[in-house]
C-alpha cells in the first residue's frame, strides 16, 4: 500500500515535546471518512511510518487531526514538520469505539495523559446534536497542568459534559485533584445498567479502571478500551501487532472488555 | 496422447526431462530442488540432471545430513532448510521509491517483473503450506498484491512422499504425505530392482495441457497398488515414530497451559536464534525498512522477513512487551498451534519438521507439544 500525500495546514505545540497537526490531502479530493478511535499510519520521508490515532472530529471532512508525542526517529521527524510540509498518510484502519451503542446511555470517557487524543473524536460525536447519549462525562488524568492536551478546549466541553481531572504532580495554581485518574472513579457513582465506558491509556492506568468500573458492577460488555502494540503494516499481514489471537490493527486497536479480558490480565503475550 | 483427468500415466524415469521441457515450453522457470552446501534446497533447474538423483537426507533433532541412496530416486528425500515461500513472499523486496522535489514528495510503488514459475517436487505438507498463507495473504480486507500474483503465475508438480524423514509428522497435523490438496500435476516416484517410473495425475488443465506433451501410457492396476504400498510405507514410518500425537486439542492444551513452567524449561534451551521462524514455510512475519540516500531526496521502502524471536518485534516505547525467550517461544509456539486457529482457521503448523532439523541446540516442536499433553493429564 502506498501512503497518499498530505501537507501540514496548521501545527499547534501543545507543550513542549506534543504537537498537534491538521493535515490536509495534496489532491483535492477530500480525506476518507473515519470512526472515531481508528488510527492513521504517518509516515515522515526517509525516517519511517508509525501508527497515530484520530484525533480530530468526523464532522471535520477537510482536514485528519493528528496529536502526536515526540519519543524516538519517526515522531522527531514528524516534529520538524511546519506549515506547508508535506508527509505520507495510510489509512484509516483498524476498528474504533462504537458510538452507535451509546445510545441512552451515561458515557465514562477515562484517558490517562496522551489517551485524550484517541478519545477526542468521541467526544466531539458525543457532543454533537445527532449524540443519542443521555450524559458524557470526562475523567482525564495528566502528569501536570502544563502537560494538559486540549486545554482551551476543556474549559468549553465543561459546560457540555461533566469534567474532572486529575494530575499527578500539582503545580502553582492547581486547584484541582492530585493523584491517580482511578481515583476520581472511586468516588463516583455508576448505574451499571445504563453506562458504558470508554478507557485510554497506558496500560496500568487501564487495568486499574477496569477493576474499578467492575467493583462498580459495570458489566464486562460495557467496557471498551483501546491496545497499542508495534505495527508496521496495519493491514494484519507483517504480525507486529499479535496480542494473542488478536491481531490490534485489524481486530482492534479499540476492544470490548468482555472480549479480550482472559488476555488483557496475562503478561508478555 | 489425449488424456483424461483422474486418470493416471505412466512416464518412465528417463523421460523425466520432457516434463522440464514441456513446462519450460509453456513459459514457466522451473525451480526445483538441487544440492548446494550439502543442503537440497530450492533454486532454479534445467533439467533432470540438476536433480538430486541417489541422494537422501537424513534428519533429527539439530541434524541435518545428506547421505548416498542404494538407488538413482530422483525425490528420495524430504525437505530441506529452503521452503517454496521464498518464491512467493520475498525475502527482502522493495515496496516503493520516494522523491523529493521542489513541488513536494511523490511515492511510486516498485512492481518487479513476476516470471512464472513451476515449482517441481512439492510435498503435500507444503501445499498445505501455501494454502495457510493464501489464507494470511489473500483472504482478509486487505491482500498482498505481490504476493497474489507471483501465487498467481505457478505452476505447482506435488510429489506422493513414499519415505519420510525422522523429523516429519504430517501424519500428526493432517497435512500428508499423499498430496491431499488441489495442484497442477501429481506424481510418484516409484522404483525397485525391475522399474523405475512416475504415475502422474493431472489435478487442473494447466495439468492437463503438459501431461498431453509426455510420452506417457496409461497406467494398470498394478502401477496404482505400487503407488499405493509406497505411500504407505511413509504413513507407516511416521506412525511408528515418536513424532505421532493427537493435535485435535491443541489449541486449549495451550491455553490451558499458558502460564506452565514448561516454558522456562523451553527457555532455558533456546537460544532465541530465529531459525526455527526462517525455516518454517508458513512463519509469514514481515518487518519494513525506511533508507534515505545521502543527498536526502531519494527515500527507498524495503519489506523483508522478521521473526517473533527478536527483541525489536515487540518494540513500544520503554522496551519489548516480550522481554525474554519464554514469551518469545511461548508466542511462536502458541501463534502455531493455538492462536492461528482463531486467526485463520487453520493450524499454523503443517508437520514439516523443518524448525525441528534446523534448530541447533534440538528443540522440537513435537516433544515440547508431548510434554504438554503428558503434563497436564497428570
Ligand atoms: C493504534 C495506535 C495509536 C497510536 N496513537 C498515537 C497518538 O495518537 N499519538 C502518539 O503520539 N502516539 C500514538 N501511538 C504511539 C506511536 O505509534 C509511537 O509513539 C511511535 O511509533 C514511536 O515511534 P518512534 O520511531 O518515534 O519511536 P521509537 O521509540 O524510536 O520506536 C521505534 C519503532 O518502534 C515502534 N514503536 C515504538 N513505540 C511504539 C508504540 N507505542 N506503539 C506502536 N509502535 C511503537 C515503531 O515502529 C517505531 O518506529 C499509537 C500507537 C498505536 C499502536
Ligand atoms: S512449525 Fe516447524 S514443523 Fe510446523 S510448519 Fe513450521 S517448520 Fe514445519
Ligand atoms: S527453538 Fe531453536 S531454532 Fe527456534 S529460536 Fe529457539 S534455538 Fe532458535
Ligand atoms: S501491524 Fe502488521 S499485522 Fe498488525
Amino acid at each position: 500500500m502506498i501512503p497518499d500525500i498530505f501537507y501540514v495546514q496548521r501545527r499547534i505545540e501543545e507543550y513542549p515535546g506534543t504537537f498537534t497537526l491538521h493535515i490536509k490531502k495534496k489532491e483535492a479530493h477530500p480525506r476518507l471518512s473515519f470512526q472515531p478511535g481508528q488510527f492513521n499510519m504517518l509516515y515522515a520521508f526517509g525516517a519511517g511510518e508509525v501508527p497515530i490515532s484520530m484525533s480530530g472530529s468526523v464532522y471535520n471532512t477537510s482536514v485528519y487531526i493528528h496529536t502526536i508525542r515526540t519519543l524516538g526517529q519517526v515522531t522527531q521527524a514528524l516534529e520538524q514538520l511546519r506549515e506547508g510540509d508535506q508527509l505520507g498518510v495510510r489509512g484509516p484502519f483498524g476498528k474504533g469505539w462504537p458510538v452507535g451503542k451509546t445510545a441512552g446511555k451515561t458515557v465514562l470517557l477515562i484517558a490517562g495523559g496522551l489517551g485524550l487524543a484517541p478519545l477526542r473524536p468521541l467526544v466531539y460525536s458525543l457532543l454533537d446534536k445527532n449524540s443519542a447519549a443521555t450524559d458524557v462525562r470526562l475523567f482525564y488524568g495528566a502528569k501536570s497542568q502544563p502537560e494538559m492536551l486540549y486545554s482551551v478546549e476543556l474549559k468549553h466541553w465543561e459546560q457540555q459534559l461533566t469534567l474532572q481531572t486529575s494530575v499527578d504532580m500539582a503545580t502553582p495554581g492547581w486547584q484541582s485533584n492530585v493523584g491517580a485518574v482511578t481515583h476520581l472513579l472511586t468516588a463516583t457513582k455508576i448505574d451499571p445498567e445504563n453506562s458504558i465506558a470508554f478507557i485510554c491509556g497506558p496500560e496500568i492506568m487501564m487495568r486499574f479502571a477496569i477493576q474499578e468500573l467492575i467493583k462498580k458492577n459495570l458489566p464486562r460488555a460495557s467496557i471498551y478500551l483501546s491496545m497499542e502494540r508495534n505495527m508496521k503494516c496495519a493491514i494484519g499481514h507483517c504480525g507486529h501487532c499479535q496480542w494473542g489471537p488478536a491481531f490490534i490493527c485489524k481486530d482492534g486497536p479499540v476492544f470490548c472488555y468482555q472480549e479480550i479480558y482472559p488476555w488483557f490480565h496475562r503478561q508478555e503475550v | 496422447m489425449k488424456v483424461q483427468n483422474a486418470t493416471s500415466y505412466i512416464l518412465l524415469s528417463d523421460k523425466l526431462n520432457s516434463l522440464i521441457h514441456s513446462l519450460q515450453q509453456a513459459g514457466y522457470q522451473v525451480i526445483g530442488p538441487v544440492i548446494v552446501d550439502q543442503t537440497i534446497i530450492y533454486d532454479h533447474i534445467n533439467s533432470a540432471d540438476d536433480l538430486p538423483q541417489g541422494w537422501t537426507d537424513e534428519q533429527d533433532k539439530g541434524r541435518y545430513r545428506l547421505k548416498r541412496r542404494q538407488d538413482s530416486a530422483y525425490f528420495g528425500f524430504n525437505v530441506g532448510p529452503n521452503s517454496w515461500k521464498k518464491y512467493l513472499q520475498l525475502p527482502r523486496r522493495q515496496v516503493w521509491n520516494a522523491q523529493k522535489t521542489a513541488d513536494g514528495i511523490h511515492i511510486e510503488p516498485v512492481n518487479s517483473a513476476i516470471t512464472p514459475l513451476a515449482f517441481l517436487g512439492i510435498r503435500s505438507c507444503e501445499l498445505h503450506a501455501i494454502a495457510i498463507q493464501d489464507r494470511v495473504f489473500l483472504s482478509g480486507e486487505y491482500h498482498n498484491e505481490d504476493y497474489k500474483q507471483r501465487r498467481q503465475s505457478i505452476f505447482t508438480v506435488a510429489v506422493n512422499c513414499t519415505q519420510a524423514a525422522a523429523t516429519c509428522f504430517c501424519t500428526s497435523m493432517n497435512t500428508g504425505p499423499a498430496v491431499s490438496l488441489p495442484c497442477d500435476l501429481e506424481i510418484t516416484e516409484i522404483i525397485n530392482d525391475n522399474e523405475h517410473y512416475f504415475l502422474l495425475r493431472c489435478g487442473s488443465e494447466k495439468g492437463e495441457l503438459i501431461l498431453q506433451q509426455l510420452p506417457v501410457t496409461p497406467a494398470t492396476s498394478e502401477h496404482h497398488q505400487q503407488q499405493k504400498a509406497a505411500i504407505s510405507q511413509a504413513e507407516e514410518q511416521m506412525s511408528a515414530g515418536p513424532r505421532m500425537f493427537d493435535s485435535s486439542d491443541l489449541q486449549a492444551l495451550l491455553y490451558r497451559n499458558y502460564e506452565s513452567p514448561l516454558w522456562s524449561d523451553i527457555a532455558e534451551r533456546c537460544l532465541s536464534c530465529a531459525n526455527c521462524t526462517l525455516v518454517c514455510p508458513t512463519c509469514f512475519c514481515s518487518s519494513v525498512e525506511d533508507t534515505t540516500d545521502l543527498s536526502g531526496d531519494h527515500a527507498e521502502r524495503w519489506e523483508q522477513w522478521d521473526s517473533c524471536f527478536t527483541a525489536d518485534f515487540s518494540y513500544i516505547h520503554g522496551g519489548s512487551v516480550r522481554p525474554d525467550t519464554r514469551s518469545r517461544y511461548r508466542q511462536w509456539m502458541t501463534h502455531k498451534l493455538a492462536t492461528w486457529h482463531e486467526q485463520f482457521n487453520t493450524s499454523g503448523c503443517v508437520g514439516c519438521g523443518r524448525c525441528v532439523a534446523w534448530c541447533p541446540v534440538g528443540i522440537d516442536i513435537t516433544e515440547e507439544v508431548i510434554r504438554f499433553q503428558k503434563a497436564d493429564s497428570s
